[in-house]
């Protein structure tokens, strides 16, 4: 119960950061700057092409689309939750409710469910906008072009989001929000340097840069769901060709996806366990 | 959770006659070391349930940290601490307690009655209890003019009422104020000493963290005198200020074998013309003394007994640097 109320308080008081706001007003404006690329393209084509291609067309460019969302969701979530423990410790907003008889976990699970609520209404949102823009045009110009597993991709951006909450609710336990965002956005720095090696990796065949990315996917495995996500999302041609902005050489297995779950999973329970024992 | 399992206390649970009945917080030997720095370095208090108990002491004292030890807010490095005969910390006995912390904030885009609901569901309160309570609390503490408005707009003093609102809203047992007069004018002080007397009459305990000995003067039962983390003294308030009095006399016709025969009840007689202070163990030798000097001859014009201030009693015990 106590958990619920702090859930509640905790997602109001994120839907109030000046943050969250500006990454939708991003988004939106995002979003209209896409569609207008997206119209042009569709409506410029001077020779009639096969609509075939024109969808697979229309596909990549979806997919650098989402690609931007991912980005966004990814700083809007880190750069929201960054100081919501570190900052409350230091300013006393905590004690009032940690002297209440909630357990600490209850507090931090609330917590953390309030921004898992946040990132979830803005990963709806972008994705489904983008979804829904790239849809309408093409509807209108050849025939609407939904990517296929469009659920399973969007969940798989979802979980990168809340890996990387998780993470910064780990190190908001420990850490100043300046330190806790350089931490949290690092690593995913790193993440992502060490998927776009796996992937060259693969198509220049060299094993061992591939394995420098795995390594990297180990440590962090926030940019491997991204890479998933575009398996799930991408036309089924372009995956077979290997051809297109995300080439997918090396596509992370299900058992990438099961290990970024757990890797989740124990970084909230290593902050249940540090915040449940740090002094407030 | 910064539980304090106190080995010794077995029988509390099991006896309803132990201490635990009689008090509201038992410490022994309660101890924090942050870092290299011991912030309490052994604090044993016991606070009878009902009373009001001033925890004074200077800046850095250890008052604060000893405050969230008792709440659970921050772990014992040592001792033993019970509080309404749990464990200092225990989830379950922190529904009975109330808490105002040092400079209260909490999400200021709230409104007055919104974070009174809001504390209340964390004592896991019905919304029935709460709609008749909320109101009440917000009168209590004058803010109903002001219930509309959002935290962001609450001034300093503000803040300090709605905070102390929050601490009582669950009718607690026992009520924890750290520094609670903090940034309120001279009627909000008042208020606070108002809510204390009737939350001792209500038969609840109130531990009372302050340096703001004329509010603990007025308000406090019984005071610990803390100083570099540890108790120096723990007294009831009446007898602290009753003890040794000084009293100043203005006499004529006193010869010297008269003043010397004041020795009898006084100490520390010094005589200047007609003005003479001496100390005395208690107010209640003053009529004996009146009429040793009237049959001695004197004719005696004043006599006044100079009650120490809890200020001064302060400064005796803790020192006049303050702990620094």
């Amino acid at each position: 119960m106590g958990a619920w109320i702090m859930a509640g308080v905790t997602f109001r008081e994120a839907a109030r950061k000046r943050i969250l706001w500006m990454a939708l007003a991003a988004g939106a404006a995002f979003i209209a700057l896409f569609s207008t690329g997206l119209y042009f393209q569709l409506k410029d084509q001077t020779h009639p092409a096969n609509p075939l291609i024109t969808r697979e067309a229309v596909n990549s460019v979806l997919m650098v689309g989402l690609y931007a969302v991912d980005a966004l969701a990814i700083v809007m979530t880190v750069l929201t939750s960054v100081d919501t423990l570190s900052g409350e410790i230091a300013s006393g907003t905590i004690h009032a409710v940690a002297a209440k008889p909630i357990s600490r976990w209850q507090v931090l699970i609330g917590k953390w469910l309030g921004f898992v609520g946040m990132v979830t209404l803005y990963v709806a949102l972008m994705v489904g906008g983008i979804t829904l823009v790239t849809y309408a045009l093409s509807a209108h110009f050849i025939s609407g072009v939904t990517p296929p597993h469009l659920l399973r991709g969007t969940f798989l951006i979802w979980l990168e989001c809340v890996l990387l909450l998780s993470l910064t609710f780990l190190f908001g336990t420990s850490f100043s929000a300046l330190t806790n965002g350089v931490m949290a956005l690092g690593l995913h720095g790193l993440a992502f340097i060490g998927g776009w090696t796996e992937e060259i990796g693969a198509v220049v065949h060299s094993q061992r840069a591939v394995n420098v990315g795995i390594v990297a996917s180990l440590i962090i495995p926030s940019e491997t769901l991204w890479r998933r996500a575009v398996f799930e999302m991408q036309s089924p041609l372009m995956g077979v060709l290997r051809f297109g902005p995300f080439s997918n050489a090396s596509v992370p297995s299900g058992a990438m996806v099961a290990y970024a779950a757990i890797y989740l999973a124990v970084a909230l329970g290593l902050a249940i366990r540090r915040f449940g024992r740090r002094d407030l | 959770m910064a539980e304090c399992h106190s080995g010794g206390n077995h029988s509390i649970t099991q006896s309803p006659n132990h201490t635990s009945a009689q008090f509201a917080i038992q410490t022994h030997d309660l101890r924090k070391v942050f870092g290299g720095k011991v912030a309490v370095r052994g604090l044993t208090l016991e606070v009878p349930r009902g009373e009001v108990f001033g925890f004074l002491g200077p800046n850095g004292a250890g008052k604060s940290t000893s405050i969230k030890m008792l709440l659970g807010l921050v772990a014992p490095t040592g001792g033993q601490a019970t509080v309404l005969g749990a464990p200092a910390g225990n989830v379950e006995a922190r529904r009975q307690i109330g808490f105002l912390p040092e400079h209260f904030r909490f999400y200021d885009w709230l409104t007055p009655g919104e974070l009174l609901r809001l504390h209340g569901r964390l004592y896991g309160m019905s919304p029935a209890q709460l709609r008749d309570r909320v109101p009440a609390l917000l009168d209590l503490v004058g803010l109903t003019p002001h219930r509309d408005k959002r935290l962001s707009e609450f001034s300093k003093g503000m803040l300090q009422r709605i905070g102390l609102a929050q601490a009582l809203i669950n009718e607690p047992d026992l009520i924890f104020l750290d520094e609670p007069t903090s940034g309120l004018d001279p009627i909000g002080r008042r208020l606070v000493r108002d809510i204390i007397k009737t939350e001792r009459s209500r038969g609840a305990t109130v531990f009372l963290n302050s340096h703001l000995l004329s509010e603990v003067e007025i308000t406090c039962d019984r005071v610990a005198f803390l100083k570099h983390g540890e108790v120096l003294e723990t007294r009831e308030l009446k007898d602290l200020l009753e003890g040794e009095t000084r009293v100043s006399i203005r006499a004529r016709h006193l010869g010297a074998e008269a003043l010397h025969g004041l020795g009898q009840w006084a100490t520390a007689v010094r005589a200047e013309g007609e003005h003479v202070t001496l100390g005395v163990p208690s107010s209640d030798v003053l009529p004996e003394i009146v009429r040793y000097l009237v049959a001695s001859g004197a004719d005696v014009y004043e006599v006044t007994p100079q009650r120490l201030s809890l200020e001064e009693r302060f400064l005796q015990i803790v020192g006049e640097d303050g702990g620094l």
